[in-house]
């Protein structure tokens, strides 16, 4: 019941805010969605906010759980060449594997759009792919963490992802390009926390021991804020406060990194938007309305968010989207 | 006229063997802890530094023991089940979903102490629903468990609705990072846990009959146990063991992650087990042994941590270390040692 209400807020919520501006356009298309599975919170947040889009914009949105799996989703993208929709978001599980289905879509003159995930294959198979920058992500933590320690001596420790994932390389390679060049900020510890709140803590507590009981840590950093909410635990554990004594950058801007900044113990995270489907529609609209072919890779904004942006607004904004 | 009588009473029981505190000393899992902690205190100089900070005690070493306890508790149930010659491979989802029910209940305003029996009750209802599969329908425990395995986490995913459900009861936080006595919660519990679970299997006869169970099942089943019961009550156990890991993970980060709490430990309680001894064909068990084990384990990931090594090369000292300390046990090299002048049998 929870799941309903909430969906329904998120969903009324949002129709609020963009009715206005999208009265018309898509109104009444039917657009399949192949989702993935609902694995993570944001995962469940992309859904619902994808379901809040396309009821603001009045699309018949045909949504799809593959529960993590290809075939599920090759099955579904099929059902809906079936239905005859106007075009498909798929949120590709993997990236190989898609030639034979899409080219079936491409057969039937149904645009395609791969959202969150990008996929090996021609590019002519999809209209346009909606993704975010996990690089950039990264730098623009590392970037927050340059401006605000200015010239002082900072260690930092890293949280990284689970060891080998797309995310926990790229976040890793964008932070230390915005740390390259400033000799006074070292990452002198880093160890992965499988994006888990629990291995978070776990891994922060072994720095804090092996690095003076954390006096000569500044900084922590970590891929994800459920790493960093257990990081926090950790150096409360320790007598020390997050925050203040260690500095927390994460990224992700999930609800409870918001009410840690409201309880002044996280510092600064960056956004990975649910909102993949908008900058999509978008695209949909302005191919049908005037034809012209969008860019092949739409990069959503990897907005920083600190306590100066209303965190308690932000987390009551996100609560109900299903993180 | 006076028939010859035969005395039917047995002779006198052996006495225990005498097991001289040296012997412990010599035990492969002895040895191999030992190692681990030292080469830990070799890459980390601090490693055994404890201090005493805001009314407990605080240090790597104390690490070791807290981060160590949910898999501890999950293998004292596991040596049991493993004893019988099954094994439960749903005690990782079992867990999530005693923390999902714990968290769910008490953040819609059920009193704490209700939430934990409610807990602990869902998971013994899975280890009872397990011993169902393993007895009634006779299907292989490794299958019969892996029902629960699967399902079990997407069950704890309906309790959540997907969400990790965060709370702020002070009975749950107390149970997952409280302390007592300076030694952490979790700690406490393994501990109590493991010296009644030892009492009430060496100091009756049900040590004895799970190993016969163990050893064959049938033939215990003509000797007049009642095997199933047995399999029934070990498998219960062993999700009950499961139930208090999952509520200490839970308490720990103050929620209820039912897509990571408890994932894969059921594999580490098992390397615990077998690590400790206890064969995967049943039989002879230890309980202290294969806690000692889940100390071992940790001892590992609390060292890579600590030493600085950079996260690609964590499964690779851990899997190499626990070759040799299975090497160690494996009965060619009890062999050789038994060979070394000086060796204890």
């Amino acid at each position: 019941m929870n799941v309903i209400k909430t969906l329904a807020l998120g969903a009324g919520l949002a129709s609020l805010l963009l009715s206005a501006a999208y009265a018309e356009g898509l109104q009444g298309k039917v657009i399949g969605f192949s989702q993935i599975g609902s694995e993570s919170g944001w995962r469940a947040a992309e859904t619902s906010v994808t379901k809040a889009e396309a009821e603001a914009r009045g699309i018949d949105l045909k949504f799809a759980d593959a529960q993590q799996k290809q075939e599920n989703q090759i099955k579904a993208i099929r059902g809906f060449i079936a239905q005859g929709v106007d075009a498909i978001l798929v949120a590709p599980v993997v990236a190989t594997g898609w030639e034979e289905v899409l080219t079936e879509a491409k057969e039937a003159d149904i645009p395609v759009v791969l959202l969150d995930r990008g996929i090996e294959g021609p590019e002519d198979l999809y209209l346009t792919s909606v993704a975010s920058d996990q690089v950039k992500e990264g730098r623009v933590a590392g970037e927050w963490l340059v401006a605000n320690v200015g010239d002082k001596q900072c260690n930092v420790v890293e949280l990284q992802g689970t060891v080998g994932s797309s995310p926990a390389i790229n976040r890793k390679q964008g932070f230390e390009e915005a740390l390259a060049g400033k000799a006074n900020l070292t990452i002198t510890r880093s160890q992965t926390g499988d994006f888990t709140r629990s291995k978070g803590k776990e891994v922060m507590e072994g720095f804090i021991k092996a690095e003076d009981g954390g006096k000569n840590i500044c900084a922590v950093y970590a891929h994800n804020d459920d790493m960093a909410v257990g990081a926090i635990q950790a150096i409360k554990d320790a007598g020390l406060k997050p925050g203040s004594d260690i500095l927390v950058v994460s990224i992700d801007a999930v609800p409870d990194i918001f009410a840690a900044m409201v309880a002044g113990e996280a510092n600064a995270t960056v956004e990975l938007t649910p909102n993949m489907a908008g900058p999509a529609f978008d695209a949909l609209q302005a191919y049908w309305d005037a034809g012209t072919a969008p860019e092949k890779f739409i990069i959503t904004e990897s907005k920083l968010y600190t306590p100066a942006d209303d965190p308690q607004g932000e987390y009551d904004r996100r609560k109900g989207l299903g993180y | 006229m006076t028939r010859p009588t035969v005395d039917l009473r047995p002779i006198q029981p052996p006495l225990p063997r005498p097991r001289p505190l040296a012997h412990f000393f010599t035990r492969p899992q002895v040895i191999a802890l030992v190692a681990v902690l030292l080469v830990n205190w070799a890459l980390f100089p601090g490693f055994f530094t404890i201090t005493w900070q805001d009314g407990r005690f605080f240090g790597s070493l104390i690490d070791v023991l807290n981060r160590g306890a949910p898999v501890a508790i999950l293998a004292i149930g596991m040596t049991m089940v493993i004893a019988t010659k099954g094994v439960d491979l749903s005690v990782g989802a079992v867990m999530a979903i005693s923390g999902a029910t714990a968290a769910t209940l008490v953040t819609n305003g059920i009193p704490a102490p209700v939430a934990v029996l409610a807990a602990l009750g869902t998971g013994i209802l899975c280890g009872f629903w397990n011993g169902i599969l393993v007895t009634v329908l006779e299907i292989q425990p490794i299958i019969a468990t892996l029902v629960l395995m699967v399902a079990g986490r997407g069950l704890a995913q309906l309790i959540t609705e997907g969400y990790i459900v965060t709370f702020s009861d002070p009975l749950l936080i107390f149970i997952g990072t409280g302390s007592f006595l300076g030694l952490p919660m979790p700690v406490i519990i393994a501990v109590v846990l493991m010296i009644a679970a030892t009492l009430i299997v060496r100091r009756t006869a049900l040590g004895l009959l799970i190993e016969a169970v163990g050893v064959n099942r049938s033939a215990a089943r003509f000797a007049g146990l009642k095997a199933n019961a047995l399999l029934l009550i070990v498998y219960t156990f062993a999700g009950f063991c499961a139930a208090i890991s999952g509520l200490i993970v839970a308490g720990d980060i103050r929620g209820a992650d039912a897509n990571n709490a408890g994932l894969w430990l059921e594999l580490d309680a098992i390397l615990a087990v077998v690590i400790g001894g206890t064969s995967l064909m049943g039989g002879r068990f230890s309980i202290p042994m294969a806690v000692l084990g889940a100390l071992i384990i940790q001892s590992m990931n609390t060292g890579i941590l600590i030493s600085g090594f950079s996260p690609e090369f964590n499964l690779v000292v851990k899997s190499a270390v626990i070759i040799v300390i299975l090497v160690l046990q494996s009965p060619i090299s009890a062999r050789l040692f038994r060979r070394l002048p000086g060796a204890q049998k």
